[in-house]
């Protein structure tokens, strides 16, 4: 189709901006990153010793070239602190991933079954809270979760426990934050796959002698499956680099690498290790994000 | 009829939504019930007042942190929405290009990548450049997050287009430009303005890039509330945040009669 062609072109010169504006402040910034955190901390402002300093010339980039320093990222792997923070992460992040998947399915399944009319209203109410700010969202259970909070007085009036629980700087807390937080996000793309459903397909398995339980594992479940991947990764990813919910709602004693990053960052201000935590964390989440871009083009690229 | 007819709202559906929606709004609902609790003491119910309203209305700090948040939120929406339109355009229209991978992999990469990460990159570059720290950083940095979000919103709606109206146009003399001009945009007009309000909640509602990029002495809303709420739960807190709800409740509903209004008009006819 020619006019089809004819209008690609002066299409992509539109890439143009985005372009650059994306290779600045988001490709770059990765390579200030990997080069700090291949140098030494200095007290100073800012506080690293520059690499690649390339207004000297050649020599002197050679010259940095051999002082760049592995020590932060040997730090991280025999430091127990930046192993645990990891592995905390990695698990934080699998079981909510889990419990979302577990709460949020059936939640979607429900609404794609909505009649018609009222699956936007649905849609709505999931995505208001998704729209509603992070912070306040947290701030919502702190206030519930409190040593004299709204559930331990609900607790405590019909008598199941004798004394107010702590339930803050816990990781039921953080859990529950994190669950809360991410809900929408697991549910908006199983509702999308599940309502994308043809029903012909449930009805005839159960017109073939299939038991309700069956429909569902057999064919419902495994047609869903483009909608749960796309629901664990935008849930996982994030989770993993966690900041603010851990922060608030766990307790201090173990910490996720997104609170260990901050930590060094504003408070210990070694931006050397801080960006060393920042690479081994993106390295950590590069296969997953991967698979989500691909995800991604796919749908609304109708892989072209 | 079938006990296990599927395709049916079972009990198990119902009960299922019910207690999800509910667990998605209680604790938001609590929260503004207790806004306007005139006890100091969260928990104890002293009657309906607005004295926190009040208290809020005259915290210097806090009432510099909000307009500064606002000024972050439109000038980066407005921005972002701009670039993320041209990218979803590019990428929708544009057929292939040289780099539309690595584009659309940057792109989309933000959606999903810890604020951590985003936020320490990008103060790296500023220092780099000894860019003053302040509303322009934070502005940019916030630029860079929600243009993707207007690119994903504008190019599923760019996807859904039919096509052969921007041909038609071709065909009946219009150059490419005015094509777009006078036929695709406003098409997707909706869909961008929805992209704006996106971006400019999510720009309201950043803690962990606004913190890494900013400088001293400026301060947006999340920051302030997140210093105070590590100090402990403040009834000020809940007006504020109730404040932020009832705005981010308005910018709702008018970005969803717009998508509505956009999911009326020029409805691809043939599937491309």
């Amino acid at each position: 189709m020619s006019a089809r062609r004819l209008f690609a072109r002066p299409a992509r010169f539109a890439a143009i901006a985005p372009y650059v504006w994306m290779v600045l402040f988001f490709l770059v910034p990765f390579g200030f990153v990997l080069k700090i955190s291949l140098s030494q901390t200095v007290i100073a402002r800012p506080p690293y010793v520059p690499v690649f300093d390339l207004t000297q010339g050649f020599a002197s980039f050679k010259a940095a070239l051999a002082s760049l320093s592995a020590d932060n990222f040997r730090l991280m792997v025999s430091d127990d602190l930046y192993v645990l923070s990891y592995l905390r992460s990695l698990v934080v992040a699998t079981v909510s991933t889990s419990i979302l998947l577990v709460i949020g399915y059936p939640i979607a399944y429900g609404m794609a079954r909505l009649p018609k009319r009222w699956q936007g209203l649905a849609m709505m109410l999931v995505i208001v809270p998704f729209w509603t700010s992070f912070l306040i969202r947290i701030y919502a259970w702190i206030n519930i979760l409190q040593h004299d909070g709204l559930l331990n007085q609900l607790l405590l009036a019909l008598h199941l426990v004798s004394a107010p629980v702590a339930w803050l700087s816990t990781d039921t807390a953080m859990y529950i934050g994190i669950v809360y937080s991410y809900l929408p996000f697991m549910i908006l793309p199983l509702y999308a796959t599940l309502v994308k459903m043809d029903p012909a397909l449930e009805e005839a398995a159960a017109d073939l002698g299939s038991t309700p339980r069956q429909v569902f594992w057999l064919v419902t479940f495994p047609l869903s499956l483009p909608g749960v991947a796309a629901g664990v990764l935008l849930c996982f990813i994030p989770i993993v680099g966690e900041f603010v919910i851990p922060d608030l709602l766990a307790g201090s004693d173990s910490l996720m690498i997104g609170q260990t990053l901050w930590l060094e960052f504003f408070t210990n201000k070694d931006w050397p290790v801080a960006s060393a935590a920042a690479v081994l964390l993106l390295a950590l989440l590069l296969i997953p994000l991967l698979f989500y871009e691909r995800l991604q083009r796919r749908q609304l690229e109708g892989g072209r | 009829m079938m006990a296990g007819a599927p395709n049916k709202l079972s009990r198990f559906n119902i009960v299922s939504l019910a207690l999800g929606l509910a667990f998605l709004y209680l604790p938001i609902v609590i929260l503004v019930i207790y806004s306007f609790n005139y006890s100091r003491l969260v928990t104890v119910w002293g009657g309906w007042s607005i004295r926190w309203y009040v208290e809020f209305f005259n915290d210097r700090a806090m009432l510099d942190a909000a307009w500064m948040s606002l000024r972050v939120g439109a000038s980066s929406a407005t921005l972002a929405t701009l670039l993320g339109t041209l990218a979803a355009v590019a990428l929708s229209r544009g057929e292939r290009f040289a780099g539309r991978t690595l584009f659309s992999g940057m792109l989309y990469a933000p959606l999903v990548m810890p604020e951590v990460i985003t936020g320490l990159s990008l103060l790296l570059l500023f220092v780099a450049l000894d860019a003053e720290r302040g509303f322009w950083t934070v502005t940019f940095a916030h630029t860079t997050l929600t243009m993707c979000f207007v690119a994903v919103v504008v190019q599923s709606r760019l996807g859904g287009l039919d096509r052969s109206l921007e041909e038609a146009a071709m065909d009946l003399g219009c150059d490419p430009v005015r094509a777009f001009a006078a036929v695709t945009l406003p098409l997707i007009a909706p869909a961008i303005a929805a992209g704006w309000m996106l971006a400019f909640t999510l720009s309201l509602d950043d803690l962990v890039i606004a913190s890494f990029t900013t400088g001293p002495g400026s301060e947006t809303l999340p920051i302030r509330i997140y210093s105070e709420v590590r100090l402990g739960v403040k009834p000020e807190i809940n007006a504020i945040c109730t404040l932020v709800i009832a705005l981010i409740t308005v910018v709702i509903v008018v970005a969803s009669l717009a998508s509505k209004l956009s999911g009326q008009r020029g409805e691809s006819a043939a599937p491309l």
